[in-house]
């Protein structure tokens, strides 16, 4: 459950943004990354951004999830909770 | 495997020849544990070279006693108990999360969704079941700053927060322990930051190496151990410094120290852990649950047979205890390690085979 994903912020507004990562999009906040501009790729972790990361340390995260989730379709079992 | 990874590999072989005994590092991060397994990187480890897992799902280390707290909460008519997803189905002394089926417990992902819970809810009292290392109290300090400043007093938290440092020194001061190195958590180190690790190389001289979460800089990061224990240092290194800085992310550390503070605490398998713990400190303590429903700490037994008392420390692996894989699976699990996703059992069941045993790579 320490697991945060890489994702871009794509509205601002005060510290609620909405982030998009491979096509999602959700709501979150960037209390803790008041320095967190629109644009910027940033590290989420239950709702909120915790430090921002470049486009390359989020590439390969992305494509890490993506094998992840393949192998997981493949599996008996999931307790996912919060990312 | 790539070429940055079978150089690391070589360096560790050489290495861990040098040395010429065996080396024992443990892995303090549950999504380490998975990615290691996953990427079959222990069939690939030189003779003589151990991981061990640690104590690195915050899930697997909430103590018995909490779980049942959280249960006795979830069954009072006039509290919604609001939970991260990983817990609904930890067994408590008696059932889950889950069994419990009470239309009151609400799954959220982010604390903001517990308040908006509260908001909407003022006939109930909203209990967020707080657990999670450093990376996730920050959020529920956010939380209670808000609810102080809403005037929200329908919400309160039943912190379950623990601190990482303090559990690695305690695994350090049991003289039993075979610990060599750790290998670091990397989300964990982006809000305490890296520098957190230096009591643990200098008190206890044991090399801290904060790594990310691909497979190679895995690899490299038990390569650059093997290194200081070669050349005989125990220093803190990060090899994640693209995301995790020295000194963490300050204003994460700031809510954290303003909301709470540290306590002695309990944690599955260790025992009660010096400054382990987190709880609110005094000016907040009308939002802490225990408080407002006069619940005492509880104390409760393991799971009969279960341990992952042993496991969480690093004593035995998985398939020693007697209900792996038998009693429990990860759809029937019996302790905590085998629910979590996270957990060092449920890692040995899906991936055990092929990750350990098959001496592929
Ligand atoms: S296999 Fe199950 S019962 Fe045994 S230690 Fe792991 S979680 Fe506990």
């Amino acid at each position: 459950m320490c697991l945060a994903v890489p994702a871009r912020i794509v509205e601002l507004n005060d510290d609620r943004a909405v982030v998009d990562a491979m096509g999602n999009r959700w709501a979150i906040r960037t209390t803790l990354l008041p320095e967190a501009k629109l644009g910027d790729i940033v590290l989420v972790h239950a709702g909120f951004a915790i430090a921002t990361v470049d486009e390359e340390e989020a590439r390969q995260t992305w494509e890490l999830f993506e094998q992840i989730e393949q192998l997981r379709t493949n599996e008996p079992t999931g307790t996912e909770g919060a990312g | 495997m790539s070429d940055r990874a079978e150089a690391a590999r070589r360096r560790m072989v050489r290495d861990c020849e040098a040395l010429g005994r065996p080396v024992r590092i443990m892995e303090v991060c549950g999504t380490h544990t998975v990615a290691i397994f996953r990427s079959g990187i222990r069939a690939s480890l030189p003779k003589g070279l151990t991981l061990l897992s640690g104590p690195g799902c915050p899930v697997c280390v909430t103590e018995q006693g909490y779980i049942d707290t959280v249960l006795e909460l979830a069954q009072r008519d006039d509290v919604i108990l609001a939970t991260y997803g990983d817990m609904i189905r930890v067994p408590g002394t008696a059932g889950s999360l889950e069994t419990v089926n009470r239309p009151g417990v609400r799954v959220v992902l982010s604390t903001d969704d517990a308040l908006a819970l509260a908001r909407e809810r003022p006939d109930k009292t909203v209990v967020f079941a707080a657990v999670g290392f450093e990376t996730t109290t920050p959020a529920t300090a956010v939380a209670v700053g808000q609810a102080a400043q809403e005037g929200l007093d329908n919400f309160c938290i039943l912190s379950g927060h623990k601190r990482v440092v303090p559990a690695m020194a305690a695994l350090l001061s049991d003289a039993t322990n075979r610990i060599d190195a750790f290998l670091c958590p990397g989300h964990v180190s982006v809000i305490i930051g890296s520098e957190a690790y230096r009591p643990i190389a200098q008190r206890f001289g044991r090399s801290c190496v904060v790594a990310g979460f691909e497979p190679v800089l895995i690899l490299e990061a038990m390569a650059a151990i093997c290194r200081q224990l070669v050349e005989g240092r125990a220093e803190v290194e990060s090899l994640y410094a693209a995301v995790v800085r020295p000194e963490g992310n300050p204003r994460a550390m700031e809510l954290i120290d303003r909301y709470f503070e540290p306590c002695d605490g309990p944690w599955r398998g260790l025992g009660r852990i010096p400054e382990g713990s987190l709880r609110l400190r005094a000016e907040y303590e009308r939002f802490d649950a225990r408080r407002r429903f006069g619940l005492e700490e509880r104390v409760a037994p393991e799971p009969a047979g279960c341990r992952c008392a042993d496991v969480l420390c690093g004593r035995i692996e998985p398939v020693a205890c007697g209900l792996f894989g038998s009693r429990c699976t990860p759809d029937t699990p019996v302790g905590p390690c085998m629910v979590s996703s996270e957990g060092a059992c449920s890692a040995w069941y899906k991936y055990g085979r092929r990750g350990g045993r098959d001496g592929a790579g």
